[in-house]
């Protein structure tokens, strides 16, 4: 294949890629965005491949065959409630690969630049390797935490912020000692500690961040790894890499935007880590709840006319979602309008009750999100808060000095009744009392979140 | 516990404590009732009905007060007309008395009940909060009183209500005002603007204003600023500069306005006279007014209590038992708060009370607990109306001020001029070909920018899993290494390989899966 007819393949490839991505603008196209993000891949590895660069067939195809194999299995046997996981693992594929080739690229010793373009190169190296390691080790500790490997809690080190800076200005030096010994030939070893350097960067930033701060660190991971595959496309003078890295990292960077504003924090205090450990005092939360058995609930929610659920990410860990669409099927039958309400950190990646709802069949044109229906609370009779806490937090509204203040929340309990499916008297990932729990028309569903669904499943069938 | 419900005794006084539907569920609670014959007949209920549900009717009021524990009334004890005694006489000493009992009115009742050793829970002294609103009786009768106010007004206008073109010309609908906007101000708005009037309204008290123009009437602003809102959600008096500026507005809305409904009550104090005599004479001629506080003295100075009048060409209704004029209703409603009460007396179901007085209901309602007074309770913990919040706006102040240092405008512009700055600084040291790799790559962000703006945000995380298999497409960079010479650059590569290509067969793996599920 000539360089033209590759080059014509990429500008393909780039294109289906953003096909790829602009069909996820609804459900109806999103499907075929998928498949036009297969072909691009196709194409574009196709064409590399033929393109005369690449002579090892064997090692190739047989790389390709244990990935592919791997993959398909992962994504063939892994369940809902684990998705953020996968794709933190994934993240950190990403970063690896970046990694490999960075360091692959620095030993190839066939380039023949020089001057200001080896520079240039040496530079684009460097922070390729770089990126890649921190994506890598970060989405490593982010996989162990979603997966509860690690403990969720952030690990506050004294002095974390100063010891991030100290880390940057050693990586900073680093790369200059790096350049300098290129132009003799050497620059493994500053390359190697800044390796070092970058995956204990990684660790640490991940480490410092609670578990309700989740989804920004993922989807801000996400981001990173496009910087890294832009980066590797700088490095290598490869368009098509640059493009889709870009594409992935300004993705990522738009669903952190995303997240960070729907729990109204800043971007930069969400990664320095530390959730809830500035501001004033919190008002305590005092009061009695009132508690409901499942039958009693089955009462009510037979009485009610409109009924909205609100999951959060104690439903996918009680794997509740089958029996809430039971449930919803169950009324829908007899004429109720029931729908759920979606805050946008639900869960512990963007989007993560979608898919978990979409798994267990509930259809998606009665999924609402939060600014669809926020305002619609006064003509709600019943809402079930499953396993959620923080984004339904009366206090993030009129306590300014709780951590969550300023988030916007669903107001559930602008509704008629609000019954909260909970575990036990714990305060939230946040760590924060909810006032919610002690309203006059609040009632408390204690125990797991199937069991009790299933209790109430069975009291309104019976 | 016996529970005894006697027929009412006041003049004209049509309700009954209990209705057969309410008292059913009384007995569920346990309890037995008793019915004093007839009771219920103004209120269009038969004894038999009672009967049906299983209440004893007991046929004269004697027998019904010495064998019921518990009394259930409407109206406070009063003397008896046919009996020639007191209905307090009647209560058994240490007996139960729930009904409505006005005390600071009533000083005198009150000491007699206390020398009965009795136990009273007065309906009037529910507190105001959102747990005891079930049980709130003045709140229910309220309601049917606004209700009522405007069907008496309707009987006396000479007018319809509703605007209409007809063949025989032209009817302007009829303009009300309502002043006062608490349960009994709501309900008449709400009923005159379902009659088709255009209805104003007015209340000291600001945060009413949301109330009354969701019920589509217009809220006649004051200018001037004075919070009106006293303990409990209740109206208080108000300065005598607010005072003014209030009969002003009201003098030239009297001229202005068909029929005047007034609702206006502090209470524990004579209503305060809004509508003086040169407001009525400045009135159209038929107008109406009808004066909801008649009972306290009335809101309009020449209302006279249970009549009504024509003074000045001007009809002022001044019927004090509005509630009583829909007897079947307002039982109904008032039966209902007594069961309701009763559930919250009766936790264990078991037909005995318990009053509580840890319960923050309970205790604002008891007036007298086994011959000690008890009223006035310590003021509400909750107000209905949400505390004023002072805190808050301080601490957004805080903000702004800290804001300011940088004006926002300014601020806008940094990040723009940093960046900027930072495409001269690689512009002027890049070599050509890196700034066509760079511009590349600039689009390619912008071009992301725009595409995933449009995704929707209920597939945020199949897109997280397709960005995750389109990055797998840094194996392309690995591919064009595998077959550089050296065997550690070719495992480097090779390694590479498998790693991205577990990325993009797992990715697009798995967001197939999932969009598979997305279904209507």
């Amino acid at each position: 294949m000539s360089h033209s007819l590759v080059t014509m393949s990429y500008i393909v490839a780039t294109i289906l890629f953003i096909l790829s991505l602009s069909g996820l603008s609804n459900q109806e196209t999103a499907r075929r965005g998928n498949y036009y993000g297969m072909l691009g891949m196709a194409i574009a590895i196709i064409a590399t491949t033929l393109s005369g660069s690449v002579t090892s067939y064997a090692i190739l195809i047989v790389a390709l065959l244990i990935g592919g194999a791997i993959g398909a299995k992962a994504a063939l046997k892994v369940e809902m409630t684990q998705m953020p996981e996968l794709v933190a693992i994934m993240h950190s594929l990403v970063g690896m690969a970046a990694v490999l080739v960075g360091y692959a690229n620095f030993m190839d010793a066939s380039t023949t630049l020089s001057g200001v373009e080896k520079n240039i190169h040496e530079v684009e190296i460097y922070i390729g390797i770089l990126i890649g390691a921190v994506t890598f080790s970060g989405s490593v500790i982010a996989f162990g935490k979603l997966s509860e490997r690690i403990s969720g809690k952030p690990m506050l080190l004294p002095g974390r912020h100063w010891l991030n800076l100290g880390l940057l200005v050693l990586a900073i030096i680093l790369g200059r000692m790096f350049l300098q010994q290129t132009e003799t030939g050497g620059g493994t070893f500053p390359l190697l500690l800044m390796t070092v350097i970058a995956l204990a960067f990684g660790v640490h930033m991940v480490m410092a961040i609670g578990g309700a701060d989740m989804p920004v660190v993922v989807s801000m991971l996400n981001s990173y790894s496009g910087w890294a595959a832009a980066a590797t496309g700088f490095m290598l003078s490869n368009d098509l890499l640059i493009v889709t890295g870009a594409l992935v990292g300004s993705s990522g960077a738009i669903l952190s935007y995303i997240m960070c504003r729907a729990m109204n924090r800043n971007f930069i205090s969400v990664i320095a880590g530390g959730f809830g450990t500035s501001g004033g005092e919190a008002a305590v939360v005092e009061g009695e709840v009132t508690p409901i058995s499942a039958e009693e609930t089955a009462q009510l929610l037979l009485d009610a006319k409109n009924i909205m659920i609100i999951p959060g990410y104690g439903m996918a860990v009680a794997q509740a979602q089958h029996t809430v669409n039971e449930i919803t099927k169950l009324l829908r039958d007899k004429g109720k309008k029931v729908g759920f309400g979606i805050h946008p950190v639900a869960g512990r990646m963007p989007g993560h009750m979608n898919v978990l709802l979409a798994e267990a069949k509930v259809p998606y044109d009665i999924v609402y999100e939060m600014d669809e229906i926020n305002e619609d609370w006064g003509h709600v009779d019943v809402s079930i808060v499953i396993g959620a806490n923080d984004i339904v937090n009366p206090s993030a509204l009129d306590d300014p000095n709780s951590p969550i203040a300023g988030m916007p929340v669903l107001e559930c309990w602008k509704g008629e009744t609000t019954v909260v499916l909970k575990r036990s008297m714990a305060s939230g990932y946040a760590g924060v009392g909810n006032p919610l729990f002690v309203l006059e028309n609040t009632r408390m569903l204690f125990g797991d979140a199937n069991a009790t669904m299933q209790a109430v499943l069975k009291a309104l069938k019976g | 516990m016996k529970i005894g419900i006697p027929k009412e005794i006041h003049p004209g006084e049509k309700r009954v404590a209990t209705t057969p539907e309410a008292a059913e569920q009384i007995i569920k609670l346990g309890f037995s009732v008793l019915l004093e014959s007839g009771a219920g007949l103004a209120a269009n209920i038969s004894d038999e009905a009672y009967k049906e549900v299983g209440v004893e009717i007991v046929n004269n009021a004697k027998n019904l007060w010495k064998k019921a524990d518990i009394v259930m009334k409407v109206r406070a004890p009063e003397r008896h007309p046919e009996l020639a005694l007191d209905e307090i006489d009647l209560l058994s000493k240490g007996g139960s008395l729930i009904s409505f009992i006005w005390p600071a009115q009533n000083e005198e009742l009150m000491q007699k009940l206390a020398a009965k050793d009795a136990t009273v829970l007065a309906m009037d002294s529910v507190p105001r909060m959102s747990r005891a609103q079930k049980l709130d009786a003045l709140s229910s009768m309220a309601n049917i009183a606004g209700y009522r106010a405007v069907i008496e007004a309707a009987q006396h206008f000479g007018r319809f209500f509703t605007g209409q073109i007809t063949a025989a010309g032209k009817i302007p609908p009829a303009k009300v005002l309502v002043i006062g906007a608490g349960v009994a101000g709501l309900a008449a708005i709400g009923t005159a603007k379902s009659m088709g009037a255009i209805v104003r309204a007015f209340d000291t008290r600001p945060e009413v204003k949301e109330q009354i123009e969701s019920m589509d009437a217009e809220f006649l602003l004051l200018d001037f600023k004075e919070e009106g809102a006293g303990a409990g959600g209740y109206a208080k008096t108000m300065s005598k500069e607010f005072i003014e500026a209030e009969m002003a507005l009201f003098a030239r809305q009297a001229m202005e306005v068909d029929i005047i409904i007034t609702t206006a009550l502090i209470p524990g104090k004579p209503a305060p006279k809004l509508i003086t005599e040169g407001m009525v004479k400045s009135m159209k001629p038929g107008s109406i007014i009808v004066d909801l506080a008649a009972e306290q003295g009335g809101n309009c100075a020449l209302t006279e209590k249970d009549q009504v009048v024509v003074k000045h060409d001007v009809t002022i209704i001044g019927y004090s038992n509005l509630p009583s004029r829909l007897a079947n209703q307002s039982s109904q409603l008032y039966a209902t708060n007594l069961r309701h009460l009763l559930t919250e007396l009766c936790p264990e179901k078991n037909g005995e009370i318990n009053v509580n007085m840890e319960d923050e209901v309970i205790r604002g309602t008891t007036v007298i607990k086994e011959g000690k007074i008890t009223w006035p309770p310590p003021p509400p913990k909750l107000s209905a109306a949400p505390a004023p919040q002072t805190e808050a706006p301080a601490y957004a102040a805080a903000q702004e001020a800290k804001k300011s240092v940088i004006p926002d405008s300014v601020k806008q512009f940094i990040p723009l001029i940093i960046g900027g700055l930072a495409l001269f600084g690689i512009g002027s040291v890049a070599p050509a070909s890196f700034m066509a790799h760079f511009t590349v790559f600039v689009l390619a962000c912008f071009i992301g920018y725009q595409v995933i703006w449009n995704v929707s945000a209920s597939l945020h995380t199949p897109l997280m899993s397709v960005t995750n298999a389109i990055s797998g497409i840094i194996v392309i960079g690995a591919l064009v290494q595998i077959s550089a010479p050296g065997f550690t650059i070719s495992v480097l590569a090779g390694l590479a390989i498998l790693i991205a290509s577990i990325n993009i067969a797992g990715g697009f793996l798995v967001t197939r899966r999932m969009l598979e599920m997305f279904r209507k």
